[in-house]
């Protein structure tokens, strides 16, 4: 079993993005379960908050929060500032982050992250900052969790028509920007 | 087909395969997602239904008691502090007789504030008639709701579906939501034991002088002693049409040669499960008995599947105050009048959303194995002792 | 964390907890093209625009970026600038 916790702050998707995670589990035969845990007074718009997903080959039993990820991803690097992402991280585990810095004024302890751009991505694709898609196709990429057939159609049947075909456009150019990146 | 769903949309699907014609809620907080779905079903047309928006919690109840006393199908779904302010009218639900299903999520009373789980608030209202079935996942979360509606309109009395905050109504998971000739196949259009009708008048709710309100009482408790075998039979037919089994009232995993025995309800079942699983392949006899229904209280299963065994701890995510945790009591109660009953040890645990992890079930285990008999009442796990002093300074 | 009987605390907490850091975007008021009509001040749900010295300052410990008071402002002398990331 893989344990994901993601930050973001409230309107960002976090849980959407979760949610998405375990749609594709499905589509990929596996099995996930996604939830978000809702800090004291509950979720607001901007307030950092936390989101959790559970992708596994066989049914997920275990129900409590998760304490120690084996991915971690960053929706927005202010949070940093706010919260230490790293908390608990397995000593493999890794991080993905969203934003325009470079990896080392981010001040983290682990060597094991990544740094994307993925607000310029959301920008071009669908015209609004909205980055949870391009994150989804970046981590498909970055952790090979989940395939990129199956982020595809878990987008297009949370999002059906025309929204659903540009944030798959935006999960498949972080695609595959990530794949020629490394390459 | 399966779905990702979440545990409150499991039971908006549920509601909406079940054809149900009555849906009346507060749609505010403490209130969760399973109305919400469920009005745009009926704003769109996918369900041929009324949706009574109220002003509160205490109006959604009035309203599907009229409803359902005109003899169509009506459901509410509410949680914490609504169920609260509903108390008065879940026992005239009940003593009406009305076959109402109300899905009820978890989810702690204030002061101080907190929507997280905690299972008191369904637990305090014990007393008044509800049929209450505990859910253990998503899969559970729509199945359970569908066997609701059988049960209730057999037995001619209300259902509350119980699912946990977060952990069930906020949780995605994979749900195998059928198809619905198949759900028209387990669940026949209702027919109402009466219905208001204008070419056969009737007055409803009439006194109940003492000469027959005892009987009245006798009654309601008839109805429910027949729940257990109704279940079993709906079981078998709910196996038939839909190829998975449906929730047991109790059901016993390792029971047999266990050591300890852990009493759970809710998704700690499903995280007690993973731990049965670790620990047993280390060779450790753990063994849990999960309680679906705890209305009617199961006292013969319970009497069956504990009767024989060495010790028994019991998690309550509850309390009643001054006296312990409500599933204990219960079980303490069941198991007093047999000859040499094991020690019930209760223990509190995930009050007011805190997580009960595998380590805190774990934790359970050891102490229950470590004590000969229950040092106390309640053992409350995880309780710091610097919060608990803070009160005093 | 405390905790007290009946959950009865000192008021004012608002005060400690700093929801600027929620923003992602923050209003920079012109000052010259300011006519300190007090409409802004007025619409925030925040109370975070002070007046000092007679100009209006945007409180950032308490903004939460939500330009109520940019969409507002008759003078259009508020602009919404993207927080640094």
């Amino acid at each position: 079993m893989k344990e994901i916790r993601i930050h973001g702050r409230g309107g960002q998707g976090s849980l959407v993005l979760a949610q998405f995670m375990a749609i594709a589990a499905l589509e990929d035969g596996k099995y996930g379960q996604a939830f978000p845990f809702l800090g004291g007074g509950g979720e607001r718009r901007g307030k950092p908050i936390v989101a959790f997903c559970r992708l596994s080959d066989h049914p997920i039993r275990v129900r409590s929060r998760i304490t120690a990820p084996d991915y971690v991803i960053v929706q927005d690097a202010t949070i940093l500032r706010e919260v230490d992402v790293e908390e608990g991280l397995k000593p493999d585990g890794r991080i993905l982050i969203n934003t325009d810095k470079d990896i080392r004024q981010l001040g983290l302890k682990t060597q094991n992250a990544l740094t994307t751009s993925a607000e310029e991505l959301a920008r071009r694709i669908l015209g609004r900052p909205i980055i949870n898609t391009a994150l989804l196709g970046t981590f498909a990429g970055f952790s090979r969790e989940l395939s990129l057939e199956a982020v595809l159609k878990a987008v297009r049947s949370k999002f059906p028509g025309a929204l659903g075909e540009k944030n798959a456009r935006v999960v498949a150019a972080s695609y595959e920007q990530f794949v020629k990146e490394v390459a | 087909m399966k779905q990702v769903l979440e545990g409150s949309h499991a039971v908006s699907e549920a509601v909406r395969l079940a054809r149900v014609q009555v849906i009346s809620a507060y749609p505010i907080t403490p209130q969760t997602h399973i109305v919400e779905a469920i009005s745009a079903f009926c704003a769109d047309g996918t369900m041929d239904a009324r949706f009574l928006c109220v002003e509160s919690e205490h109006s959604a109840m009035a309203a599907v008691i009229a409803a359902a006393s005109t003899g169509v199908r009506a459901f509410t779904a509410t949680s914490s502090h609504g169920l609260a302010y509903m108390h008065e009218l879940l026992h005239w639900a009940a003593a009406a007789r009305l076959p109402i299903v109300m899905a009820e999520v978890n989810r702690a009373l204030g002061p101080g504030w907190n929507i997280w789980m905690d299972q008191t608030d369904s637990l305090s209202q014990r007393d008044t008639g509800w049929i209450q079935l505990y859910c253990e996942d998503g899969q559970d979360v729509l199945d359970t709701t569908l066997m609701a509606f059988r049960l209730a309109e057999a037995v001619h009395l209300p259902v509350m579906v119980v699912l946990d905050a977060f952990y069930l109504s906020h949780t995605f998971e994979p749900v195998d939501v059928p198809r619905q000739n198949q759900v028209d196949r387990f669940l026949p259009p209702l027919v109402p034991r009466i219905s208001l009708d204008t070419a056969h008048p009737r007055v409803l709710n009439q006194m109940a002088p003492p000469g027959v309100y005892m009987e009245m009482r006798y009654n309601i408790q008839t109805a429910m002693a027949q729940v257990p075998r109704r279940l079993t039979q709906y079981q078998k037919e709910f196996r038939a049409i839909f190829d998975r089994p449906p929730g047991d009232a109790v059901e016993a995993v390792q029971c047999e040669d266990a050591e300890v025995v852990l009493v759970t309800s809710g998704t700690i079942s499903s995280t007690c499960r993973q731990v049965i699983s670790d620990l047993r392949s280390r060779g450790e006899k753990i063994g849990m008995l999960k309680i679906k229904m705890f209305r009617p209280f199961p006292i013969a299963l319970v009497r069956r599947f504990l009767g024989a065994a060495r010790k028994v701890a019991v998690v309550d995510r509850n309390f009643s105050f001054g006296a312990s945790g409500v599933f204990a009591q219960e079980l303490r109660a069941a198991l007093c009048n047999l000859d040499g009953h094991p020690p019930v040890f209760g223990y509190i645990a995930g009050l007011g959303g805190r997580d009960v992890t595998p380590d805190t079930l774990v934790e359970i285990y050891r102490r229950t194995q470590d004590c000969p008999t229950p040092p106390e009442e309640s053992i409350w796990i995880g309780l710091n002792q610097e919060v608990v002093q803070s009160w005093y300074n | 964390m405390k905790i007290t009987p009946g959950a009865v605390v000192k008021g004012g907490t608002s005060l400690h907890y700093k929801t600027g850091d929620w923003r992602d975007q923050r209003p920079v008021i012109d000052q010259e093209a300011c006519q300190k009509c007090g409409i802004c001040r007025d619409v925030c749900p925040d109370d975070s625009i002070k007046v000092k010295d007679e100009q209006y300052e945007i409180d950032t410990d308490f903004c939460k970026g939500c330009g109520i008071c940019a969409h507002e402002c008759p003078a259009q002398a508020i602009k919404m600038v993207p927080e640094e990331k």
